[in-house]
């Protein structure tokens, strides 16, 4: 993994990783899959570490996940939020992070709302930095999760054919899966209005579908994001009626499939939107399943940057 | 010091005229005495211009110095000296302070402190607007006809938006015999951006600011300057399309001038990927391929100016998340060195063109020669002079800047062109590279 300025080992972007770190990191959270089904769910590998969980944006799904991970790994955890932090008091990042340097830290994990927010805090930090979501651009556990997840239940990436529908414009997790599914060779093609695609996304070498119909029968895994009911005020498509007309899995076409893909979802869905309550219920496994993967996929990460053989 | 200077055996580059071979320039009691071949020093204080050119002191048409209002970023005290050590005996500030540049007392505050601190000329351009807000005109028959005699109008950062409104800017301003300077960019399709949208945008997950955002912009300004026949100078455009837009209005004799900033074509946006936040300005850094289309406009003319766009900012405005940064870099003690290795090592433009686009045409843009500053180094002229070495290789430390902001993009690049001496007004501002403070 990428090497901080300070030596430190941090995970900032799937775009900075090569194939093989993702397959080591996928191969790893299978064995520390396994933690989590004993009755006693917790490895002494990180007894001694501490962890900052930075989160300067709401998130329950990923802080939890990583601080599952972390204490099933023995590490002591702090959570830092910024609905208590001094960050709603007007304090910089920058002066966050030499606070959290000054605490004598082993690694911080950062949700921030502006993209590039992990990388800047390299330059501040002096312990190992790890992307839990920043901005609009990446979400490399989320990603790693997936196809930790897609491997497990489908046996192989290579050469899958994957389907992300909806919002690409503001997902983080839609540009770390492509990077992620491209790297491992799967085929990718996104599937949304112009209208909620940035600009030149053909360039990481991904395929466009305007509607979901062109892609169901096609995937081998359909991968729904979540749509948010404010970019319709932001004129992005007409309405959210309108948005499961034409990019919705609905039970009509659910029920109409001969060959049923893999229905992921990074949640929370937003059901009778992108998804049918009923195709919902159907497909809830997958998606569970999801979940169970991130506390294995994120101890993977954190030991693979902190545990033993690294220092 | 001596009231009398001999620049000794540089060559001097003049307009009209271009280069010429080695020469003397004498210069006494704050002008030019006599240029010739072999000038006898007499009394005077030599300074040793071999290897270098000695060119009309460099003309910033745009810059911020921050004052009144934003002295912690910079002010005309550090801004000037900022100016002078980068070669410049003219800048011209726009009216984005606080109080903003909308009425005589502002403006002529502005070059009061220039001509107090006395290391080039500071020379405000006033506000379009009233408050710089779109609402009601300026008075700029006022700020015209006070000593700071301001010429050039532009509500700068905040566009005007109402196209009526900028109709009516223009026909007062052709009919008092000024400029309209647009920061051409439609708000609407810009707002909230980062960067320049496109590829790079789209990987970073920043939010894009789109080329047409400016140039709906520049179209607009160019339509209504065609009509109301006003004069129109278009601020730091960055596209290829910006540059096709001024490059036909002029074929169709559209009173139109524009300029580009050193950042706009020496950088790109693919260098975003570090998220370093003295990457972003607005417009922002844009793509190779405009890149390449601001050197073609350069290179066949349609670029008339190269201006810095000088934008302090303070370090606590620029460490912090990509999208809380503001926008700007300093630019006045780099600019000439990216010239010459941007534009001129690369052969878009030869050093003479070039330093044209420093000196003579924003001189002739501003009518410079109501200020007694002239490009043609003639007996009698002001002598306002830049003495550099076109050769000479240094790199660029934000340590060592004049300016009190350090938001630069540059540091630690290896250039070549150094300034090594500035006069102002006949006397030396800046001495081998360095400021000479307590010369007055």
């Amino acid at each position: 993994m990428k090497e901080g300025g300070g030596g430190y080992r941090n995970l900032l972007a799937i775009s900075s990783l090569d194939k093989d770190d993702v397959l080591s990191l996928l191969d790893s959270a299978r064995s520390f899959a396994e933690v989590s089904t004993r009755s006693v769910k917790k490895v002494p590998a990180l007894r001694g570490k501490t962890i900052v969980n930075l989160f300067m944006e709401p998130s329950t799904r990923t802080r939890m996940s990583f601080e599952l991970a972390a204490k099933r790994l023995s590490a002591d955890v702090v959570n830092f939020s910024s609905s208590t932090s001094s960050l709603s008091k007007g304090e910089s990042l920058k002066d966050t992070a030499k606070t959290i340097v000054a605490m004598g830290v082993d690694a911080v994990v950062v949700r921030h709302g502006s993209a590039g927010a992990p990388l800047m805090l390299t330059d501040w930090v002096e312990c190992s930095v790890i992307n839990a979501g920043d901005g609009m651009h990446e979400h490399p556990t989320q990603a790693l999760l997936d196809l930790f997840t897609i491997r497990e239940r489908l046996g192989r990436l290579e050469g899958l054919k994957v389907a992300i529908v909806g919002d690409i414009d503001h997902s983080r997790v839609a540009r770390s899966n492509i990077h992620a599914l491209r790297k491992v060779g799967a085929e990718v093609v996104l599937v949304a209005p112009q209208s909620l695609l940035p600009r030149d996304i053909q360039r990481m070498d991904v395929a466009v579908a305007g509607t979901i119909d062109e892609v169901l029968g096609w995937c081998d895994v359909l991968y729904l994001l979540r749509i948010q009911l404010e970019r319709v005020n932001e004129s992005r498509f007409p309405s959210l009626r309108e948005y499961t007309l034409l990019y919705g899995l609905t039970d009509a076409r659910w029920s109409e499939l001969d060959h049923k893909p893999m229905v992921m979802h990074p949640g929370p869905m937003n059901r009778g939107v992108e998804i049918d309550s009923s195709v919902a219920d159907d497909v809830e496994s997958v998606i569970t399943g999801q979940v169970a993967a991130g506390v294995a996929l994120r101890m993977a990460v954190l030991y693979d940057l902190l545990g033993g053989s690294h220092g | 010091m001596a009231d009398s200077i001999l620049i000794k055996g540089g060559r001097a580059l003049t307009f009209p005229g271009g280069l010429t071979g080695e020469v003397d320039i004498m210069v006494e009691a704050g002008r030019i005495k006599q240029v010739e071949a072999g000038i006898n020093a007499g009394g005077a204080m030599v300074i040793d211009a071999s290897g270098c050119v000695v060119a009309p002191g460099l003309v910033d048409m745009h810059v911020h110095l921050r004052e009144p209002g934003m002295e912690y970023k910079e002010d005309i005290a550090s801004g000037s000296r900022a100016a002078a050590r980068g070669g410049f005996s003219a800048v011209f500030c726009m009216p984005n302070t606080e109080p903003p540049v909308d009425n005589l007392s502002v403006a002529e505050y502005v070059y009061d402190r220039g001509v107090d601190e006395g290391f080039c000329m500071v020379l405000p351009h006033g506000a379009i607007t009233v408050g710089r807000r779109g609402e009601t005109l300026a008075p700029m028959g006022e700020m015209a006809a006070c000593r700071a005699g301001v010429m050039g109008y532009s509500d700068d950062g905040d566009p005007v938006a109402n196209s009526e409104m900028m109709r009516r800017a223009m026909e007062y301003a052709r009919t008092i015999g000024a400029l309209i300077i647009s920061h051409s960019e439609e708000r609407s399709l810009s707002d909230g951006g980062q960067m320049n949208e496109g590829y790079y945008s789209t990987l970073l997950g920043l939010r894009g600011i789109p080329g047409e955002a400016e140039q709906i912009g520049v179209y607009r300004d160019i339509c209504l300057a065609e009509k109301t026949g006003a004069t129109l100078h278009l601020a730091h455009i960055s596209t290829s399309g910006s540059v096709e837009l001024v490059r036909s209005a002029k074929r169709r004799g559209v009173r139109v001038t524009c300029e580009v900033a050193p950042h706009h074509f020496s950088l790109d946006d693919s260098m975003l990927t570090s998220y370093d936040t003295n990457l972003k300005m607005n417009p922002p850094l844009r793509s190779r391929g405009d890149v390449e289309a601001l050197m073609e406009g350069l290179a066949d003319g349609t670029i008339d100016v190269i201006a810095t766009d000088h934008a302090p900012h303070a370090s606590h405005e620029k460490e912090t998340e990509f999208d809380r940064a503001l926008f700007g870099v300093v630019g006045l003690e780099t600019c000439l060195a990216l010239v010459m290795t941007k534009v001129v090592d690369s052969g878009v433009l030869s050093l003479e063109d070039a330093i044209a686009r420093l000196t003579e045409a924003p001189a002739r843009i501003m009518s410079m020669e109501r200020w007694g500053y002239g490009t043609a180094l003639e007996e009698g002229d002001d002598a306002n002079l830049v003495v550099f070495d076109p050769e000479q290789r240094w790199t660029v430390d934000p340590g060592e800047f004049m300016s009190r902001s350090r938001n630069t993009p540059y540091a630690g690049w290896d250039v070549r062109g150094r300034v090594q001496h500035t006069l102002f007004k006949g006397r030396l501002v800046v001495i081998d590279g360095e400021l000479a403070e307590g010369t007055r």
